[in-house]
This record gives structure tokens, sequence and C-alpha cells, in this order.
């Protein structure tokens, strides 16, 4: 079931374009609106005969654009960071607005969202980051799902600190000198040691064995979400104190607070092959779209803007800002970036 | 009951017979507190010897062998999702038949439906309906509160993901009650359910949502269903106890004496036991409500609709003030539901005694007007647009984030320096020593030494119950992350306590005290916790203490007014008794409010320790690592999804001991407090 | 409870005709209704609690053991031993005991609110133990009810519909159950009480509803479990002659359970005395304080004034030689303090006569022996 959408029921190609009108006449009559929230309130009822519009006497005959039948229901799934939900509501709107679809968004994370491959729930996941254990899963064993390959951001994960210890430590970026500055980064949870900030649970990481291997005298943190490390980036910079983190790039945060990545021993094929052994960086990561086998195959135009559908680190950070920091809707946001890009856009319709 | 019926004996006692009773009592009790201290004694000089041996450290992405089989199960049910009649025709089912429940009650209120652009019922509409509701179940004055409530939901902006959260509320509570009501009267009236049952309601309070939670959308699909049946196993254990414990409360002078009159056992039960347990049942039904709406915001993390989404939403950008705003539509949705059932039960106990008298007989006529008004108010809502869609206007929910932001910035500019450093100082003095008596000790040492303090404190079965708890632990290969999570929470339950024998007396002791903090009390209860994760992050980091903190904003509302009520309930004639031997208000608060209260003292205590242990799992998201992190982690990643069971299992076992040896304990002290 | 020595001057005193002492049931069934057959007849009747309580009554040496040593070996209790009795139409049979003597689980054993373990419990003939359910729920609509000591009331009822409950059940229509109810509560004197709530009662005015509720199935008999125990002194006895009342005009049989030896002998026409589930001593309330059987009963007895117990038959003496025979006559039943003025006016020996035939004579010193004690008992 899908909440707050309008369904796609019967007569589905009018019922967006029906909803949008019906709201539009709301809010175009503020002072009835306004009278009855006061009144409505006071519980008086006899009001039946005040007028107002009418629910249901909307312009019928006019049709939305691209209202072709032919695309039916996307469900996309909506991972919870806001890099992803900027792909998902680009490709929502552009799939709305051109192919006519309906497109129900789920909230889901990562892990149930490709278990619902399998179920046929989830149509499309538009940005993972690597998983290859669900690869092997759901694309490989269960022939569930099948990728659709890059969305042209790159995702960088690594171990970041707040731009003004760059500037008063120039030579802390590289992790040799991590060692002198490990004092600096004790707190009450690092019994000792420097403390190295790690992060969301979503997230492979190797950093126990990095300190390790890499002869550290770190200790490994777990803030346990994304919220928690945005808030200790956030406070560092803002009250100029030590953090050394586990962060990741592309990711909206940064462009408020333009965190500097720590420099590891260079990733190279096959160097973080052993997990116990790993004395290198995180690798680059393509970000890539994934779908069910199901809607791959089904040959809806839908299926192909998700394949065609590539962008860079910058379009999303742009989408990514108007939601996060000027507080748009992901709807207004993808509508706004897709309204100054028709190129791009064409592009994947193309 | 206890308090009142021993004066008349021990009136005599202490002068007929001085040395038995009080006098071993006495005797006994300075030598266990000595072992006790002994007992600890020995643990720190063999920390000192051994410590960081036999610590059995896991790191957080090892596993054991045991993870991996938990895996390779889970991953055995889900594949055979296609082939097991099981999934095929009974979970089928059942998702069919729940997401056809909350589907007609969203088509109603909450969305768009009949080919319409709004939902069946507009907002005036769901207004008129739920206060009349409100009027005819309890009395006008949470009729109006209903009003209120639901009007100043719209005007924060959310009318309609409110609606999706009362709709799976509703429909998760529901559930609840069709299933907690008959199972709650037969562990009333069968002591071998009794027995089976109250176990199992314990693992499913205990057990970690998250554990449950995918595991439940590969069952029952994304969607309604999985949300409302991850909600049932959370909210369902409250109604089936308060049931239970209803039929168990009637006399048995009662039951004997109808049935002497020849009642068959139907009879009984609808004319006897259910009428003498409605009013516990019907607070059985209010706990389940707050239960249910307690998970909204979990839900939302497998697509559930409503305030949720929202509030998940808001803290990926860390936006406090929506987050906020959002949280306050629950705590509004909670206080209404709350105010409603309650009254609703006092209504219960109080209607037939005054059938007959004025205000009664007008209210029929009263509540025949209100049912017309009410379908006029409906059919306006189904017609006019501006009964049907909330007016956007009165944009009063942007204010409130605003507002939330603006103080939040406030005090944390402010005070952050401050609550850092008291972070480190309760850190550093307290919890880290703590901890590490429990951690950096071989796991011998450890279960020993808890194993020999349950014995002193609660006597054998609790000694036995310890040890069989701790032996099981071991076995999740949790051991580690067990005794680390358990070091912040005792700390968190002791800072629980003490506020709430702090708040709980004062509560007590005046009215106004009283008026002003129960509603905090109930904010603090049912603001989903994930609203102020991001205040309390920048006033205390990621950290142990944070952890700590939100734990007590959570638990503390629920202790303090069970300590409040069990000091109220300390019979007048007892503290009047106290002041007129020139008892000064701290004898009498100290002397003979709280020994009298002690039930009430140890259930705040009991209950404490649980609600502690629910947030460990928030406390995983704000820095506590350990088994909060691990089940975290099991969440979202697939790997490690084993070892997350296996931190639930830990958490629930940490309960489980924790309960049942401060249940021995209370049950210990209280008798000998009645022998002496 | 520590066994006194005897007192003096009861084992100075003759010991009763024998006939009386030797059968007393049958002295007290010939007394009250001469020819009935009894409504209630209980034969070796046990109730065991707990483990293989089966087996007890049925090996000869479980059920030899006493109380005590059968929970040490065995680890049961035997609350109810081997107990038999009759009860004849109309008669008000008490039970007394103290507390633990298991006077209270044989009257819910006689309603099989207990389960007796092995026994018969005969009503009109009909041995309820095996009765099923059905059976038994009819039994109890409309045969036999019971007064609690906790009355048992329904806290949520008004005084009519506690009465009419019983009705209700048995499936009554509503106006005839409460118009039956209506009459009960006028029967028991709560007119006007009709829609009260319990709670607003005091405890005396909550166990007429009780009793009121007792009566308005019409059941042949009436069982009460220590009904006025929880009641003021004042009120108990209120209570008690209201019982008494009720008596007279319903005539029902009762099965009465006390721990108060006065409300016994106030009530009872006979009187069954259990100690630890083992009938001691059954017999009238004169034969009880005059012929105690062992010093269990002597003891109990003992502080019970016995000039208001007594009959003239207990302290008559035969006459001898130089009695005058002309004084007044009285019969043998006639109690002692209603005697003692008509003894003492008299300037010789009262005769007790009965059925024109001389039993025997009471004289002063007879008469003064008893009130002598009744003021050092006082």
């Amino acid at each position: 079931m899908i909440p707050l959408q309008p369904v796609p029921l019967r007569s589905a190609p009018t019922r967006g374009p029906l909803r949008r009108a019906a709201v539009t006449r709301a809010s175009g009559a503020p002072r009835a609106g306004v009278r009855g929230a006061v009144l409505g309130t006071a519980l008086v009822v006899g009001l039946a005969g005040c007028g107002g519009a009418k629910v249901g006497a909307s312009d019928e005959g006019s049709a939305g654009p691209g209202s072709a039948g032919s695309c039916g229901t996307v469900n996309l799934a909506v991972n919870p960071w806001v890099g992803y939900e900027a792909n998902a509501a680009v490709i929502a709107t552009v799939a709305k607005t051109r192919l006519g679809c309906t497109v129900v968004k789920k909230d889901l994370k990562e892990e149930v969202a490709w278990q619902g491959f399998g179920t046929g729930e989830v149509d499309a996941v538009v940005e993972n980051w690597a998983h290859d254990d669900l690869k092997q899963k759901y694309i490989v064993e269960e022939k569930t799902a099948v990728d659709m390959g890059p969305t042209g951001g790159t995702g960088v994960i690594g171990w970041w600190v707040p731009p003004w210890m760059k500037a008063q430590y120039p030579d802390i970026t590289d992790y040799r000198n991590l060692n002198k500055y490990a004092d600096l980064f004790k707190t009450s949870e690092s019994g000792g040691k420097g403390q190295l900030l790690d992060g969301d649970p979503s997230f492979v990481t190797n950093d126990e064995a990095l300190v390790k291997n890499l002869g550290l005298n770190y200790k490994v943190v777990y803030a346990g979400s994304e919220a928690a490390l945005i808030t200790a980036f956030r406070k560092a910079e803002a009250d100029k104190t030590p953090l050394l983190g586990y962060f990741y790039s592309p990711q909206w945060f940064m462009s408020e607070v333009p965190l500097v990545k720590v420099d590891l021993p260079p990733n190279t094929p096959g160097c973080d092959a052993d997990a116990e052994k790993v004395a290198c960086d995180y690798p680059v990561y393509k970000l890539d779209k994934i779908v069910s086998k199901k809607f791959a195959d089904s040959g809806s135009p839908a299926a192909k803007l998700v394949q065609k559908f590539t962008w860079s680190n910058e379009d999303q950070n742009i989408v990514a800002k108007y939601i996060a920091e000027d507080k748009m809707s992901a709807d207004d946001a993808a509508a706004k970036w897709v309204a100054a890009n028709p190129a791009k856009v064409e592009a994947w319709l193309g | 009951m206890a308090t009142t019926a021993p004066p008349a004996p021990r009136a005599g006692a202490p002068a007929a017979t001085p040395p038995t009773g009080r006098g071993t009592a006495l005797r006994r009790l300075p030598s266990r507190g000595l072992l006790a201290l002994g007992t600890v004694v020995v643990w720190v000089l063999l920390w000192a010897v051994f410590q960081g041996r036999d610590t059995l450290f896991l790191s957080p992405s090892a596993l054991t062998p045991l993870h991996r089989s938990l895996n390779d199960l889970s991953d055995a049910v889900g594949g055979s999702r296609n082939s097991n009649p099981l999934f095929l025709y009974g979970f089928n089912a059942v998702r069919l038949a729940i997401d056809g429940v909350v589907g007609a009650l969203q088509d109603l209120i909450a969305r768009p439906s009949g080919g319409r652009p709004v939902p069946g019922i507009g907002w005036l509409g769901v207004v008129a309906l739920g206060t009349y509701v409100a009027c005819a179940l309890g009395n006008l004055r949470v009729g109006l509160l209903t009003a209120a409530g639901l009007v100043f939901l719209g005007l924060q902006g959310l009318w309609l993901e409110s609606m999706n959260t009362l709709a799976l509320t509703l429909a998760a509570v529901a559930l609840s009650l069709l299933i907690g009501i008959p199972l709650g009267l037969w562990t009333g009236l069968s002591d071998r359910v009794h027995r089976v049952v109250l176990p199992v309601l314990d693992f499913m309070q205990m057990m970690p949502t998250f554990v449950y939670l995918s595991p439940m959308t590969l069952f029952f699909l994304i969607g309604p269903a999985s949300a409302t049946i991850a909600t049932v196993i959370y909210a369902l254990p409250p109604v089936v106890r308060l049931t239970a414990h209803g039929v168990r409360e009637v006399p048995q002078s009662v039951v004997e004496a109808t049935t002497s009159l020849g009642s068959t056992g139907g009879q009984r039960l609808r004319k006897v036991l259910l009428p003498m347990a409605k009013r516990t049942i019907v607070l059985g039904i209010n706990q389940t409500i707050m239960a249910a709406l307690a998970m909204v915001t979990i839900a939302a993390l497998i697509d559930a609709p409503g305030l949720g989404k929202t509030v998940i939403r808001a803290l990926q950008t860390l936006d406090v003030g929506v987050a906020f705003n959002a949280g306050l539509a629950i705590v509004v949705l909670a206080i209404v539901l709350d105010r409603t059932s309650t009254a609703a039960s006092v209504r219960a106990e109080t209607v037939r005694r005054r059938r007959g008298n004025r205000a009664d007989r007008l209210r029929r006529p009263a509540l025949v007007a209100g049912a017309v008004a009410t379908v006029v108010a409906v059919y306006v809502s189904r017609t006019y647009l501006w009964a049907a869609t909330f007016p956007a206007e009165a944009d009063l929910g942007g204010s409130i984030a605003r507002a939330a932001d603006a103080s939040t910035t406030w005090v944390q500019d402010r005070f952050s320096g401050l609550t850092g450093g008291l972070k480190d100082v309760v850190t550093l003095r307290l919890l880290n020593p703590f901890e590490q008596l429990l951690v950096d000790s071989p796991w011998w040492v450890v279960v020993t030494a808890l194993v020999v303090l349950a014995a002193l404190v609660g006597g054998r079965s609790a000694a036995v119950t310890a040890g069989i708890g701790l032996a099981l632990l071991i076995g999740t290969g949790l051991w580690f992350d067990a005794m680390t999570t358990l070091a912040s929470t005792v700390l968190a339950t002791l800072v629980v306590l003490l506020l709430a024998v702090v708040l709980g007396v004062w509560m007590a002791r005046s009215s106004r005290a009283d008026a002003v903090l129960r509603p905090v009390l109930d904010a603090g209860q049912t603001l989903p916790a994930f609203c102020y994760l991001v205040p309390f992050l920048a006033l205390f980091s990621a950290s142990r203490f944070t952890a700590i903190v939100a734990a007590v904003v959570f638990a503390a509302p629920a202790a303090t007014k069970i300590v409040a009520d069990g000091i109220r309930a300390v019979p007048t004639a007892a503290v009047e008794a106290a002041t007129a031997m020139g008892a000064t208000r701290w004898q009498t608060i100290f002397g003979v409010q709280l020994p009298m209260a002690r039930r009430s003292l140890t259930l705040a205590a009991n209950q404490g320790v649980i609600y502690v242990l629910s947030m460990v799992v928030v406390g995983g998201l704000v820095g506590a690592g350990a088994l909060g992190y691990d089940v975290v982690a099991g969440f979202s990643q697939r790997e490690l999804y084993g070892k997350g069971l296996a931190a639930g299992v830990a958490i629930v076992l940490l309960g489980t001991v924790l309960y049942r040896v401060t249940q021995a304990a209370a049950d210990r002290t209280g008798q000998q407090v009645r022998q002496g | 409870m520590p066994v006194l020595p005897a007192r003096p001057d009861l084992r100075r005193r003759p010991r009763p005709v024998p006939a009386v002492s030797v059968a007393p049931s049958v002295h007290a069934e010939a007394r009250a209704h001469p020819t009935a057959e009894p409504v209630i007849s209980v034969k070796h009747l046990w109730k065991v609690f707990g483990p293989r309580a089966d087996a007890v009554p049925k090996d000869p040496a479980l059920s030899a053991l006493s109380r005590r040593e059968l929970m040490d070996r065995h680890g049961c209790t035997a609350a109810v031993r081997d107990v038999s009795f009759d009860v004849a139409p109309g008669e008000v049979f008490v039970v007394m005991g103290l507390s633990g003597s298991g006077k209270s689980t044989l009257v819910r054993c006689l309603t099989r609110l207990v389960e007796p373990t092995s026994g018969a419990v005969l009503f009109g003939g009909e041995d309820i133990l095996g009765a099923d359910d059905k059976r038994l729920r009819e039994l109890r609509r409309h045969t036999f009810s019971m007064v609690f000591q906790h009355f048992g009331l329904l806290p949520h009822r008004r005084v009519l519909d506690n009465v009419a409950y019983g009705l209700e059940v048995a499936g009554t229509g509503k106006a005839a159950r409460l118009a039956r109810a209506q009459e009960v509560v006028d029967l028991v004197g709560l007119s006007g009480y009709e829609s009260s709530y319990p709670d607003q009662l005091s405890g005396g005015m909550q166990q007429r509803v009780g009793l009121a509720r007792a009566l308005a199935g019409d059941p042949a008999v009436l069982f009460f479990d220590e009904p006025f125990s929880a009641l003021d002194p004042l009120i108990r006895r209120d209570m008690q002659n209201e019982v008494v009342r009720l008596h007279h005009e319903v005539g029902k049989t009762m099965v009465f359970i006390t721990h108060d030896l006065n409300e016994a002998l106030r009530l009872g026409d006979r009187i069954l005395i259990m100690r630890d589930g083992l009938p001691v001593q059954c017999g009238t309330g004169d034969e009880l304080v005059g012929a105690p059987v062992d010093d269990y009963v002597r003891d109990f007895v003992r502080e019970v004034p016995r000039a208001g117990v007594l009959t003239l038959r207990w302290i008559m003496r035969q006459p001898t030689a130089g009695d005058p025979l002309d004084g007044p006559e009285l019969g043998p039943d006639v109690v002692i303090r209603e005697a003692i003025r008509a003894v003492l006016a008299a300037d010789r020996p009262v005769k007790v006569v009965a059925d024109g035939t001389l039993l025997g004579i009471v004289g002063h010193e007879e008469i003064l022996a008893v009130v002598a004690d009744v003021e050092g008992a006082g």
C-alpha cells in the first residue's frame, strides 16, 4: 500500500492531474479555508450550506501531458540519505512528467530494498554503493536483480578532518603524521588513545584493521549513525575542536563544511582483499543503479530511463543542497534542477 | 495492601519478643552487606591481577560461527518464501487482511481514495468524529482536548501524515486488542498459560525492534502489514499483562460466590470477571496505545506511512526543527489518545452509578445532537474542499520548527562547553572505572562475582537465574559488548531511580508540581528519541554518556509516575501521625513516605531497567557502541544480521537477569520487613 | 492451645444419662424431626491437598497418620478426614472449629466448590460427587446456596441485581427475577437500598445482600461459611437474630460454619466440632457443654455460661429418701437460666418431669453450683 500518493486505480491516467487541480483550487480559496479551520474547531457544523469549492467538481477533461499510459507504475526505493533522495527525485520527476509513469517511492534501508527485488515490491535502487554481498546474493545467486550501470557519480570513502585542522596542521592529512597528533584527538570514549570516529552502521569499514596495520595509536569509536557523524563534524568546525572521522562523498554536508580527506596508503587492486590485513585506502566507488529483473524485462520506458540516467557528483550536490539546506521538498528540488538542465534530461530520454 | 495489614501485631511484638524477628534481620543485613563488599573487593583485586585477560573481546566486524549460522538460517528462511506453504498461504492471508484494514482506514482519513483527490473524510469530519467519540467514551473535557489536539495537528501542517500515523496506530491497536484481550483472559485464568506467556511477553518487549524489522518485510512484504505486525509485537504485551492481572485481581470470594450460584464458565467471564477487570483492562489498552505510538518512527524504516517518515527524513539533513515538529505531533496524538482512553476507563467505573442524575439525563439528547452534528460535519468534509483539505496557510508548523531550531542552537552554543565537561567528568570518574571492572576482568571472574552478588541480593533462585543468563550471554559470543552495555545500563538505571524519587516525591507532595511536570513527562515518554538525538549529540558528542542521557529521558518519566503514585497512595493517617509526632518534612519523606512506598520503588526500578534497555539500540546510534551498535549494524548490513540477532538476544538476557534479580531482591526485603 | 486440667466442678458433676451421650445424633434428630429422612448425608468424606492425594484415604497406613506426619512424609495436607454426619430437614447444623480445622474446606466440599477426594455427599439420596457439570450447576441454582464470610458481592451491580444474580444465570426472565429479588430484599430488611451499590453499604448490610442472594433461588439448603466473622460484635448479634428469624419464617435446612462457640450455641440444633480435619464431637449444645468428649472440647466450652446452655436434665439428681417431692414441676429441657428464679423461689426442690414421669429433682444447691460457675467464668 502506498501512502500519500495518488493511487493508480481504474482511471489511472487522469488521477495525477486531477489531484493537482483540486489542490490548487483549495489553496485558491484561502478565506474559506481559514474560516473553516476556526469554525470547525468550535464544532459549529450548521455550516453545511456555506459555500466553497466542491470536491470532485474539477476540470475532468484536461488530462495532463504525456499521459501515454504505457509506463505503468514504478516502485522506486528511497534509501535514507539525501544524495540518494536527489537521484530518486530527479528520476521520479522525469518519469512522471515525461513518461507519464506513476512513481511510488518507498522509504527503505538498503538491505530491505534489495530484499524487495525478490518479493517484487521494489523496481529500482538508483544509487548503490558497492554492496558486493548483496550483488552476489540477488544478482548472481537469486537472479532477481540486474545491474543497470553507473550513475556517473563516484563515491569516496575515507578519513576526514574539519577544514580548520588542515589550515592549522597542514601535514595532518598524511596518515604518517597521525600518531603525532593522536593526543589532540583524545576523548572520554577513546581510552587514552586518539579517537577515530566511525559511523554509519550501513557502511562496511576496515578501520579497526587499518588502525592496527598502519600502527596508529588510535581507537575506533562507533558513532552509530550519519546524524552523529555530521553533528560531530559540524561542531568540530564551529568550535575549532579536533576530530578525525570516517566519512564519504558525495554528501550534502560537504557543501556546508568541506571536510579534508586524510591520505592513507593508496588503494591498489587487491590490497583490500583480506579484511584482516588491509593497510590501504578505500577504493573509489563507481556508484551504480540496480533494478529488479522483472522491471528490466518489462520494457517499461522507465527502465530505459533508469538505465540511461547518469549525472555528476556536482549535479547531485546541487539537488542535495536544495533539499538539505534550502529545505525544498525533494520534488520541488528535482523540478528546479530538471528545468535548469534540459539537455541532460533529453539525453536520458533519447 | 501490605502496608495496612501489619500494624496490629507489630505494635505488641517488639515488647513481647525483642530478640526474634527484627533482631535477626538486623544481624543478618550487615553481614550480607559485608559479604557483598568483600565480593567487590576481591573482584577489584582479581581485576588488577588479570586485567585484560579472557575478556572475550570480539571486534565489531568479526563474527562467531553462531552468528554465521544465524545468517544462513535467515537466508534459508528467506529462500523458502516462494515454496513454503506457510508463506504462500499463511503469511499472505494475514498480510492481505491487515493491508486491507489499514488501507481502508487510510482511504477513509489519510489518502485520496475512491477516485477523489482527497480522503473519504476530510479534516473537519475527522475532528468532529474524534471529538464525538471522545465525548461519548469519556467526557466533554477530553472531547474538547481531542478537538484542540486534532486541529493543532492540522495547524502544524502535518494533517495527512498524522492521519496516516493514526490509521496505522488504530489498526495495530485493534489487532493487539483482538489478540491481547482473549490471550490476557486465558493467561489470567490458567496458571499454566501464565507461566508460558509471561516470559514470551518479556521477550517481545525487550527484543529490539531493529532485529525483527527486516525479517518482517520478508514475511509480510514492505508495507502497512509489516509495520502493523512489528508494532503489534511491541504493543501487545501491556494489554495481555494487564488483562491477566485484572482477572487475577478479581477477589476469589466473588468468583467462589458466583460459582456457588451455578454460573457457567461463560457467565462467570461475562458477568463477573470482565466487568470487574474492566478498569485494569482499559489501563492495558491505554498502555498498548502508547507503545504503538512509540513504534511510529522505527516502523518508518520499512516504509510505514506517517509522521515517522517526516522524522526520519528530517534526521537525514539534521533538520532539528522539522523533526521536532513531527515529534510534537506524535506527542499530541499520544496525549489525546491517552487522556481519552483514561477518561474512558474512569467512565467505565462510574457511569452506572450516576444513572438518573441530571447531567446524565442531559447526556443522551446531547449525544444524539452530537451524532447529528458529526454526520453533518462528515458530509461537509466530503463535499467542500475547505473542509476536506486542511488549509495550508496557517503555518504553525514552520514557526514551531524555527523556534525549536533557534532554541536548540541557543542551548548548544551556550551550554555545550558545560555539558561536554559534565560528560567528561562522569565518564572518566564513574562510567569508565565501572566499565573497566566489568569489561576488563576475565569473564570467569565477572560471572562468579555477579552470581555471588545476585545470591546475596536476591537469594538462591536469583543466583541461578543470573548464572544461566550469564552463561547464555557467553554463548551469544557477545560477552564483551554485553558487559559494556551493562555498565551503561546500570548507571542509567541508577540515575533514573534518583530522578524518579526526587521528582516523584515532589509531584506527590505538590499538585502544582504534578500539573507542570506531567505533560513534560508524557512528552519525554512519547517524543521519539530521533527528535532529540541531534541536539544531544551536539551537547554531549557521540559517546556513551549521550546514550545514557537519552535512556534517562525516556525511562525517567515512567519511573517517576510510578513513584509519585506510590507515594500518593501512602495512607494519609501515616503522614498525619508522623506530622503529629513532630517529624520535619524530610523526616516524613525519608521515614514514612518512601519506606511505605517501597513496592512502588521496586516497580519503578524494574520498569526503569526495562525502559533503559529498550533504549540500548538508540544508544547505539549516538556512540554507545556495544550491543546497540551490533543490533543497528545487523539491521543495516546483511552479513552482520546474525550478529545483530545475537545482540538482540543478549539484550533480552541482560534484561531478564536484571529484572529477575531486582525482583527477587525486592521480594526478599519485602518479606524481611514484614517479618521483622 | 494448651490443654488445661479439667475443672473440678465438671468432674464432680454427674454424667448425663447414657442414652443421650452414646448416640447424640440420633437423639438430636429424634428431637428435631423424629421421622424425617436426612436432607444431607455425608459419608466418609476426605479432602486431601497435594501430590497423590487420592492414595491417602484408600491406604489405611496413610489415613491413620496425623496431619503433621502426613505432610512430612507424603507432602500432602489432609484438610478433611473421614467426616460423616446427617442433617435433618429444617435443622440448623453447625460445624465449629478453630482456623485450620478444615471446617471451611468441609462446607466447600458439600457444594463441590472444592472437589472432595473421596467419600459421598448425598442430597436427598443423590450423591453430588457423581453429578456432572450441568447437574451440579442445576443443584447450585435450585437446591442449595451459600453465604460467604467475605460476602463475594459484585461491586459493579446494584443490590437488586446482586440478589437477582443467581436467577439471572439460571435463565429467569428479567421481570420475574427482579420481582423475586425485591421480595427477598424486603425479607432481609433491605427495602430502600435496592439501587445502592455494595460499597455504599455497611458490612452488616452487605451480608444481608449475601443472605438475600442465597435465598433468592429458594433453595432447600443454605450453607453459611463464617458469614458474620467479619462483622462488628453488635452487628453480628443482629445478624444472628436475623438468621434465627429467617429460619423460623422460611424453615430452611442450614449448615452453618463458625469458629465462635456462642454463635454455634445460639443457632445450632446440633454442633459438630472439628479439629485438624477430624470430627471430634457431634451433638446438641448442651451435650457439648455438659459432656465434652475430651480435653479439647472441654477447653473449648470452658468459658461458656453454662446456665444459658445446660438444661435441668444436666443438673438434676435422683431424689433421695429425705427429699420432699411436692415442689413445682419443670420439664427436663428447660434451660437452667430460665429455671433459676423458679427454683430459688421455691422452698423445696423442683421436680423435673417429662410425660408425667419424674426424672429427677433440682434444688438450690444444684442451681447455685451453676450460677457460681457463671460468675466465676464471668
